[in-house]
């Protein structure tokens, strides 16, 4: 047996005796440009957990979601997305995140959190608890390494949030879903995954 | 909509707009102009391409450059990286490096090569290959190739991850690395990271060889087809070593015509501006770069895997020179012009990076202290050039006695490569869609099929949630859309 198909057994969740791989608790993988001001909410979130360790925590920052990270999120039971937002709710959306593989067909060399999922899902055979937390910025178009004066109040409160998440075990969504029957008053464009 | 020449008095013509392209990177669409017939009267690639960067980083400090330039890109930043750091040594006088901090900078650029060209092939372009240019959009995703060739998705998202991992090693992270300082490199290679690396190399060899093999036999097995598909005759450039030998890293610039005539040999990178020209077109953000000695109409030329095979006399690794022998058979030792054909010559460069990979790897000199070169005449102009991935990579920076930088002109391979994929979008059009009654999603894949053979990066690089969906727009002569269509 190569040594890949060992590791993408193990990934698979078996060892080569068929047992089942102990998974690692939570990943945190925060991705954009921070040299193109908002763009940079998802990697300067996991810079202030990289300043404030939790047990069971492991924080990843990328410039964008690439298909390698696959093989990162098969080795978590739970995995948080954090990226900038272009639109819907301030200051933060925190949705769960299921594989969208229609989104790949617009995938590149990068692709969507969804699409990840879906990835991993296809070629190691997991789907762990995931989610996506969209932090609403408003200035992307500069190149500029700060974030503009209200993302970076967005994102305290975001960080905040997650860090009470951690603590208790509590993960639930934000805002929370509009009651059966009721519009939803702000779309959430482009969050391929997010049902 | 401005109405063009062929398009006068034709009440009843049609444009079909294919926008965003999907798998290519950054943004990009393509127009196509029906008379009342449905004969293509017109085609066209437009790139939306930010290019801003090069009045950014003026005022900076050169040094800076290394690190600064690659933000341009999160698709080919090492590319970015290198040729930054190139062009910095020159303006400090540190052309020549040490042993040990070239040999890390090739392993980062054979890394990224390997990747890069890993992930176009398996991920990007296998579902064309695959499944054929008519495929139902929903088959045409690598999602597809897992449930019908698991192993193939599975080989791609290993050798990618090996790719980045010796990018890691050698530039300090995956993406926006540091490695390449002035003068050198800030770090050497452990023997721990060596060993890591070592230990997957026998099969990332036997993957790599596996590609070249299947895009061989794909390529000759629809020879038919592919032949003609979106190809025409150009001219082909590339960096070359002072021997003629295939060089990723340095050389000087070659240009051959499409039957092999040399036209350019050996010229060094800072002589540049001699012998290549660039044109703007007001329908395009993108310019087009053209051999002055050619003119704009007949200088334009390809770059990237295909030209780099077209134009080097050999190859200097055993498996990929042997590769690149049996693919010249094709074409008698000429220069090939299918433009189908990237997709093999990139999987021989595939091979060719793996092949160099494991020769690095074994080089003590990478485990060396001595990684920073003395610094010698400071120049205040350089030009630096590179083989990115996707063709040739120009720098070009002056600087003033502040050490501020006072122009960059940055010539990226998919700027060269835009005449060609307009030809390629005019041929496929006039080939395929031209007078068919009814044009379909199938048919218009054909189009993009085209234009991902060049692997084009049209990064602007930023992105966040909420970015615009694949469009397809049928708009007639007066701009009232006839037909909208998006893709799942």
């Amino acid at each position: 047996m190569s040594a890949g198909r060992q590791f993408l057994d193990a990934l698979a969740g078996r060892h080569s005796s068929g047992a089942p791989a102990v998974r690692r608790q939570t990943l945190m993988l925060g991705w954009g440009n921070d040299g193109r001001r908002d763009d940079g909410l998802g990697p300067a979130l996991i810079r202030i957990f990289n300043r404030r360790p939790f047990p069971g925590l492991t924080v990843s920052s990328d410039y964008q979601l690439q298909v390698e990270d696959a093989l990162e999120v098969a080795r978590y039971r739970r995995v948080i997305f954090a990226d900038a937002a272009r639109s819907g709710p301030e200051p933060f959306s925190f949705q769960r995140l299921y594989p969208a593989a229609s989104s790949l067909s617009f995938s590149s060399h990068s692709v969507t959190a969804g699409g990840l999922l879906a990835l991993t899902r296809e070629l190691f055979d997991h789907e762990p608890e995931a989610w996506l937390l969209g932090i609403r910025g408003y200035d992307f178009d500069r190149f500029e390494s700060s974030l503009s004066a209200p993302a970076h109040g967005n994102l305290a409160v975001a960080a905040d949030y997650i860090a009470t998440a951690l603590e208790t075990g509590c993960f639930e969504e934000r805002p929370l879903a509009p009651p059966p029957g009721a519009s939803p008053t702000m779309p959430l464009i482009g969050l391929e995954g997010v049902r | 909509m401005p109405k063009t020449k062929s398009t006068d008095g034709a009440a009843s013509a049609r444009r079909i707009v294919i926008e965003p392209l999907t798998r290519v990177e950054g943004h990009g669409k393509v127009s196509i102009l029906l008379d009342e017939q449905n004969r293509v009267s017109q085609a066209r690639l437009h790139i939306v391409e930010f290019r801003g960067f090069e009045r950014f980083i003026q005022g900076r400090p050169f040094w800076e450059l290394p690190v600064l330039v690659q933000r341009l890109c999160g698709i080919c930043p090492v590319s970015h990286h290198l040729c930054a750091a190139k062009a910095v040594d020159g303006i400090i006088g540190a052309e020549q490096l040490t042993p040990g901090a070239e040999k890390m900078r090739r392993l980062m650029h054979y890394g990224q090569m390997f990747q890069s060209h890993a992930l176009h092939f398996f991920h990007l372009a296998s579902p064309d290959l695959l499944f054929g240019f008519d495929a139902p959009a929903a088959q045409r995703n690598v999602i597809a190739v897992i449930g019908e060739h698991r192993e193939l998705a599975v080989q791609g998202v290993m050798m990618r991850k090996f790719g980045q991992e010796i990018i890691k090693a050698t530039a300090g992270k995956k993406v926006h690395g540091t490695g390449a300082v002035p003068g050198g490199i800030n770090k050497n290679l452990s023997l721990e990271e060596r060993d890591a690396l070592l230990a997957e190399m026998d099969q990332m060899m036997e993957w790599a060889a596996s590609a070249v093999a299947l895009a061989k036999s794909y390529t000759l097995d629809n020879l038919e087809r592919v032949a003609d598909f979106g190809s025409f005759d150009s001219n082909h450039l590339s960096i070359i070593r002072a021997d003629g030998a295939m060089d990723l890293y340095h050389g000087g610039l070659r240009a051959v015509t499409a039957t092999g005539d040399t036209l350019i040999d050996h010229v060094d990178p800072c002589d540049y501006v001699e012998v290549i020209a660039e044109e703007v077109k007001p329908w395009s953000y993108m310019k087009f770069p053209f051999l002055k000695k050619l003119g704009p109409r007949d200088g334009w030329y390809r770059v990237g895997p295909l030209a780099r095979v077209n134009t080097c006399d050999f190859i200097d690794t055993p498996e990929a020179e042997a590769a690149r022998q049996e693919f010249m058979k094709l074409t008698d030792g000429k220069p090939n012009n299918v433009t189908m054909a990237y997709h093999w010559t990139r999987m021989i460069e595939l091979l060719h990076s793996a092949e160099k990979i494991r020769e690095l790897l074994h080089d003590g000199d990478l485990q060396s202290d001595d990684l920073i070169a003395p610094p010698g005449e400071r120049l205040e102009e350089y030009v630096a050039m590179i083989e990115a991935p996707r063709g040739t990579l120009t720098h070009h920076y002056r600087v003033d006695e502040n050490d501020q930088v006072t122009m960059a002109n940055l010539i990226v391979s998919t700027t060269c490569n835009n005449e060609p994929m307009n030809r390629a979008v005019r041929k496929i059009a006039d080939d395929h869609i031209s007078g068919v009654p009814e044009i379909t999603e199938g048919l218009l894949n054909h189009i993009e099929v085209g234009v991902r053979a060049y692997d084009p990066c049209l990064s602007c690089a930023t992105h966040a949630l909420g970015q615009m969906p694949l469009e397809v727009t049928l708009v007639d002569a007066a701009g009232e859309t006839v037909d909208r269509r998006t893709r799942p």
